[in-house]
């Protein structure tokens, strides 16, 4: 009896976590979807929208200037300690190439933007909602999906790519230094190499997936933020919960593109 | 003169016409607002006062249309807020002015642009120098001296942050004017303030009408013209202020006694 009261009352707490997982992400289609149609209903937002691209791009720059330097250092070295065991060390720049412009560089500059410039974004929102400050935009007659969502989602999927870019760029570049200057890696051999591996469409597909999770975590931290509950302990968990989702659902995301191009090359050859 | 014996006495044309108004958050076990009816009348000071909990701000926002109604009927200027569309509303909110119980100023915008705001999203006719212009009549008409135009609200005091906020709200001309709670956090003096700037507001505004959302008795008692008291989610009372100081039902006396008591301390 008491076990299938147990049971009973676990079945109940499922469904009910269940039920509100579920009724999130209506709520969140129900959203996306008015984030997306006020993007093209007029006033046009391009102030807000290059403000939040100077946000999202240029104040991370610094940080995509490092980690994009070091993962390129990083990666290589432990590429060429393996590489060498075996005398493939004119392997190591295509190798690396291909980890950063598939993997690498998009899901990295994805984590990145996601934590810094999104956690701003979802805890910024969060406190105009506990402040009231959403309810005076709607009171003065401004739609604050169109004034404080739209345009954050359109500088997160612009400036995320272009960020992506530059990661590519630094990690490919320290990666050669490294190897040329450092590991002593023949220059012929590694131009050679990476020539006949590394194909124009690797950086389209890094700029695709970087464009993807731009765009989801600008929307989920933004979401996030606008549903904010509460005082400060509410913008702490929505902050929380936008950063912890987007930076999940980079990786989860990553590898659903990674089977999509993949099926997508499939198609098309 | 309670809410059984007196149904609504006031015969000039109404601003807000509620009538059956219930609100529920949880699907109805719970209501915060009961069956209220109420009418606020034109070109007055109108205040809804009552103990803490009675859902005065609900209340408010279901006025603005930021809340929908679970039943009933809420008539703005003539117009019913629960039937319209989201975009109508947009447009029918600049017909309001709201100040904020915490003034709820963008934070990333000075206190001129907080005030221009408004009319930078709803006059496009007009040049930057014009909105500047009227900006800065509105603000010095909210009592906020030019020098402090260009402080961010961080930087502001409760008071200064009041008169900015009231200055946006003005910004737009609005034909009905509500405050929630406008002296909640202040002291004494600048409690006296505000309701001296609201009642100086309204007057200066020949025509328009203001709604105050507050518990506080004396300001009611003050500058208000038409007092309205919400208990348990409906209206317990309604009338002229003078009405309550004589009333004789038990709870009205209560908040009335209490009230003056604490003034008299």
């Amino acid at each position: 009896m008491k076990n299938k009261i147990l049971n009973s009352s676990a079945f109940f707490s499922f469904s009910k976590y269940l039920e509100n997982k579920l009724s999130e992400v209506g709520r969140f289609a129900f959203f996306a979807k008015k984030a997306l149609v006020s993007i093209f209903n007029p006033p046009s937002r391009w102030k807000e929208i290059f403000k939040y691209i100077d946000f999202v791009g240029n104040h991370s720059l610094g940080i995509i200037l490092l980690t994009g330097t070091f993962s390129g250092l990083a990666l290589t070295f432990q590429i060429w300690l393996g590489f060498n065991l075996f005398s493939a060390g004119d392997l190591v720049g295509p190798t690396v190439a291909l980890a950063i412009l598939r993997e690498l560089g998009p899901v990295m500059t994805g984590l990145i933007i996601s934590a810094r410039a999104g956690g701003a974004m979802a805890a910024q929102i969060g406190t105009m909602r506990v402040s009231e400050q959403i309810d005076a935009l709607e009171v003065i007659g401004v739609d604050p999906i169109q004034f404080l969502v739209s345009p954050r989602v359109v500088a997160t999927t612009i400036a995320t790519p272009l960020m992506c870019i530059i990661f590519d760029f630094l990690a490919l570049v320290s990666s050669y230094y490294l190897s040329i200057h450092f590991l002593g890696l023949d220059e012929g051999g590694y131009w050679d190499k990476l020539s006949a591996w590394i194909e124009i469409s690797y950086l389209v597909e890094s700029i695709f997936k970087a464009t993807v999770f731009g765009f989801f975590f600008g929307l989920y931290c933004t979401f996030s933020g606008y549903y904010t509950k509460g005082g400060a302990r509410g913008v702490g968990l929505s902050t929380n919960k936008g950063v912890v989702t987007s930076m999940v659902m980079v990786i989860v995301l990553d590898y659903i593109l990674s089977n999509f191009i993949r099926f997508y090359y499939l198609v098309t050859a | 003169m309670t809410r059984d014996k007196v149904k609504n006495t006031i015969t000039d044309k109404n601003a807000i016409e509620i009538s059956g108004l219930k609100k529920s958050f949880d699907g109805g076990k719970d209501f915060v607002l009961n069956g209220v009816e109420l009418n606020i009348p034109k070109s007055k000071i109108t205040m809804i006062i009552g103990f803490s909990g009675t859902g005065k701000s609900v209340l408010m926002k279901h006025m603005l249309g930021l809340m929908k109604p679970t039943s009933g009927l809420i008539k703005v200027l003539g117009t019913d807020l629960s039937q319209m569309s989201e975009r109508k509303l947009m447009k029918f909110r600049m017909k309001l002015g709201v100040m904020f119980q915490y003034s709820a100023l963008f934070d990333d915008m000075t206190a001129i642009e907080n005030a221009m705001f408004p009319l930078i999203e709803h006059r496009k006719d007009l040049t930057h120098d014009e909105v500047y212009s009227i900006a800065s009549e509105k603000m010095k008409q909210s009592g906020l001296e030019p020098k402090h135009f260009d402080k961010l609200p961080s930087q502001m005091s409760g008071g200064m942050r009041k008169r900015a906020a009231l200055a946006r709200a003005l910004a737009l001309d609005p034909e009905i004017m509500l405050y929630d709670e406008p002296t909640t956090g202040l002291d004494p003096i600048l409690t006296e303030m505000v309701d001296d700037l609201i009642y100086s507001t309204h007057y200066s505004r020949s025509g328009k009408t203001s709604v105050v959302v507050s518990h506080d008795l004396h300001a009611a008692f003050r500058i208000g013209d038409y007092v309205i008291m919400l208990n348990n989610g409906g209206v317990l009372m309604d009338g002229k202020p003078e009405d309550f100081i004589s009333s004789k039902d038990p709870l009205v006396r209560k908040f009335v006694d209490t009230g003056i008591r604490k003034k008299d301390v």
